[in-house]
């Protein structure tokens, strides 16, 4: 016998209830016979419950994209150079406004460091973002920029489009212009932050301070015509309505249909501790491994989706890697923020491995625009600490400044 | 998911599961080298709907770990001390008493009592504090004692067996856990926690449980040594015993956590393990009413996503967990039932409030 439930009824039990089952059966029909997920059918499957069925669904997709059984990661690091800002986004944990005296620019010492030791274990993606500093102006990036080109073999994951925003803006610079300074000067691709969810709704109630939906698909429309590739986010899980995310979704792939710019595509909820809006309630994982399952399928033009542990944590990671996700990330390095006198630092690759040969995948190095390099072989020097396990459970939010913004 | 079926060669146990079949050991081994999680997931929801359609069992309890002093030395355990240590503690009858005084506001329907096998212990200290909970909360159920405590207490009874679960039942034991039963292997038991029980024991022990009156769960510790073959030993024997007696409620699978273990280089289980072991139970363990995902064990995300590859219980808002949290589990202490019962809605379940014995909890709930 099966009893009357507590409180109100969910009201799409059982096998996601017969609505569930349409849509999840309308998505199937529209995925064979090669069509394209309309926002309407989207939507009805970010309202079905029938987890094993949208991950079904989501890997029937994935595979059409990547028919080898390969998982990608990628070794980088966060350079966050300065968490000076001054936009103020309610959702952020990460920024101290100009004049704070925790406010912090890396001095070229302190890069040269980092960089090195990134170079040193095998990577070669700087993701270098921080904040919007009114103390840097734009030849501090392209001195910057030149300087670590001219060192080091590496990839500049670089800024945002906030941040090149406003460096344009401070130096009175058309956008083409500005881009075009720092791509002569070493900027290779540029991280899709600050997505968000591109609905003025939701960005007036998050970051007023910020570009529009519309700018930031301008700046990316520019980028893809300048040869500049990027990759996309979705902040979810705030404020925003499930049509709203819909529609997110849906400016991306428009973009992508004329541009083609996008190189992959990474969704991550929101994490309200710490942030301005501490009561919201924190997006479950049930939500992330729907909501990815519905970027998977509805972004046919996007080849690459990105897990996000720092999110997530590492359990519910590795199951994304059923409902679409192609790419575990970043391996980060990150400062142990605890002793910093002997400078120990902590590598997460095998980890990494473990957990995507643990879900039936071979791990794959791949370079910025997920180009596959082959599998990773430790380099002859230095000595490697032990990989240390990523939290099983609780994401890894608090530890460093380095994964406050989890970006790509 | 046809399609993904036939990929992942699995359409006759697909058949067996949809004809109510019961699967063979092979069968087992096959699932388990099934990489495809949502094909598992969608066989052992099949399952799990048609005992319990969309609901989603828990339970609102306290933990009372009486004693950390134990004289097992199961390499697995992060909690206990062994006889001596000046780290033991033990619960007075009185702190036991105390301890449910503290939570006399909360509307609990079940104590649940596991602890070490501390030899210094008498015989009526463990009537005794099943006693002193009932004379706080008569109206809880006492779930209390695993096989291995219940071997310990029969040695120091001097007594025979069935007149220990009579002692025990008179003082007001309403049910047993499922703890200690490891892995049902000799080797692991024999590499693992070869002072406990043999798994022959266990299994005669719960026997001997159901025969008296008593329904008892049962446990798995997984993800340490233990081979995907031992997995399904362990099933077939606890099917076995359940086919004879009908004595068990709900099977556990509990993940390992290696931090403070005498094993700390083992990585921890990983989220499609935990998956997979929630699945496989549900579709191996047929005469089995209810498989539950201890979200102590393996966080609230995994429990959550796990309704839909599986379980059917969640366990609850527990109070006051000590012995994972001694190997490391990064988990909460406890869940507000707001946050529990939001879980399992977002989920697209339907919760139901059980007590120790799945009756439904009729209570008038403040909106």
């Amino acid at each position: 016998m099966i009893p009357a439930g507590d409180g109100q009824q969910t009201g799409d039990g059982g096998t996601g209830g017969s609505l569930g089952r349409r849509a999840i059966d309308a998505a199937r029909e529209t995925m064979e016979r090669g069509g394209r997920l309309s926002s309407e059918a989207a939507l009805e499957l970010l309202g079905c419950h029938d987890l094993p069925a949208l991950g079904a669904l989501a890997d029937g997709a994935r595979w059409k994209l990547w028919p080898e059984p390969v998982v990608t990661y990628v070794i980088g690091r966060n350079l966050n150079y300065t968490n000076v800002c001054w936009v103020r986004c309610k959702f952020c944990a990460f920024y101290r406004p100009p004049g704070d005296e925790r406010g912090y620019t890396l001095s070229r010492d302190e890069l040269a460091a980092k960089i090195q030791e990134l170079v040193d274990l095998g990577g070669r993606e700087v993701l270098f973002q921080g904040g919007l500093n009114p103390a840097l102006k734009l030849d501090w990036y392209l001195d910057t920029f030149r300087w670590i080109k001219s060192s080091w073999d590496v990839h500049l994951h670089a800024l945002s489009p906030a941040e090149i925003l406003y460096l344009a803006h401070i130096s009175s610079l058309p956008l083409e212009r500005c881009l075009g300074m720092l791509r002569d000067a070493g900027l290779d691709t540029v991280p899709g932050a600050g997505g968000e969810i591109l609905v003025d709704r939701v960005r007036a109630i998050l970051a007023p301070g910020k570009d529009m939906s519309g700018e930031w698909i301008d700046f990316m429309r520019t980028c893809h015509r300048m040869g500049i590739r990027t990759s996309s986010t979705m902040m979810y899980g705030s404020v925003e309505t499930p049509a709203e995310r819909v529609e997110h979704l849906d400016r991306l792939r428009r973009l992508q249909d004329e541009t083609g710019g996008f190189n992959s595509f990474i969704p991550w909820s929101f994490q309200p501790d710490l942030t301005e809006m501490p009561g919201t309630p924190r997006a479950s994982a049930f939500d992330y491994l729907r909501t990815l399952a519905v970027a998977r399928l509805y972004l046919d033009n996007i080849r690459s989706i990105q897990a996000s542990w720092v999110t997530q944590g590492a359990k519910i990671a590795q199951v994304s890697l059923r409902f679409g996700v192609n790419d575990f990330g970043s391996s980060v390095i990150e400062e142990n923020v605890v002793s910093a006198a002997g400078g120990t630092h902590r590598m997460d690759i095998e980890e990494m491995e473990r957990l995507i040969r643990d879900a039936g995948f071979t791990p794959m190095l791949r370079d910025t625009n997920y180009r596959i390099l082959g599998p990773y072989r430790r380099p002859a020097r230095p000595a490697l600490p032990a990989a240390a396990a990523m939290a099983a459970d609780a994401p890894a939010r608090s530890r460093a400044p380095g994964l406050a913004s989890p970006v790509n | 998911m046809q399609a993904a079926m036939a990929r992942a060669g699995l359409e006759d146990i697909q058949r067996k599961v949809l004809e109510g079949q019961r699967l063979s050991g092979d069968d087992g081994l096959r699932l388990y080298a099934c990489p495809d999680l949502n094909v598992l997931g969608h066989l052992a929801n099949t399952v799990r709907e048609r005992r319990h359609g969309d609901v989603c069992w828990y339970v609102r309890n306290q933990h009372i770990n009486y004693t950390n002093v134990c004289n097992k030395d199961c390499k697995f355990c992060a909690f206990y001390v062994r006889p001596g240590d000046p780290a033991g503690y033990t619960l007075s009858v009185e702190d036991v008493r105390r301890r449910v005084e503290e939570q006399i506001h909360e509307p609990i329907t079940e104590v649940h009592m596991v602890a070490g096998i501390n030899p210094r212990l008498p015989y009526e200290y463990y009537l005794d504090i099943i006693r002193a909970v009932k004379s706080v909360r008569p109206e809880v159920m006492v779930k209390a004692y695993t096989m291995i405590e219940i071997a310990e207490i029969v040695r120091v009874a001097r007594k025979p067996l069935e007149q220990v679960w009579a002692d025990l039942k008179e003082a007001g034991l309403g049910s047993l856990p499922g703890g200690g039963a490891e892995v049902l292997s000799d080797r692991v038991h024999d590499a693992l926690f070869r002072l406990k029980q043999t798994p022959a024991e266990w299994l005669d022990m719960a026997r001997s449980a159901h025969r008296a009156g008593l329904r008892s769960n049962a446990t798995m510790l997984y993800g340490h040594v233990e081979t995907p073959a031992e997995r399904v030993e362990h099933f077939l024997k606890l099917r076995e015993v359940q086919d004879e007696t009908g004595g068990f409620l709900t099977f556990i699978p509990l993940a390992f956590h290696p931090e403070n273990t005498e094993m700390p280089e083992h990585p921890p289980t990983t989220g499609i393990d935990d998956l997979k072991q929630i699945a496989i139970a549900r579709l191996m363990l047929d005469n089995f009413e209810h498989v539950k995902s201890f979200w102590i064990m393996v966080s609230p995300a995994i429990s959550q996503t796990s309704l839909w590859y599986g379980a059917d219980d969640i366990d609850g808002t527990i109070i006051r967990e000590e012995i994972t949290h001694a190997a490391g589990a990064r988990t909460p202490q406890a869940l507000t039932r707001t946050e529990l019962v939001g879980l399992i809605r977002e989920a697209g379940r339907r919760p139901v409030e059980r007590d120790a014995l799945y009756r439904p909890v009729a209570r008038q709930v403040a909106a």
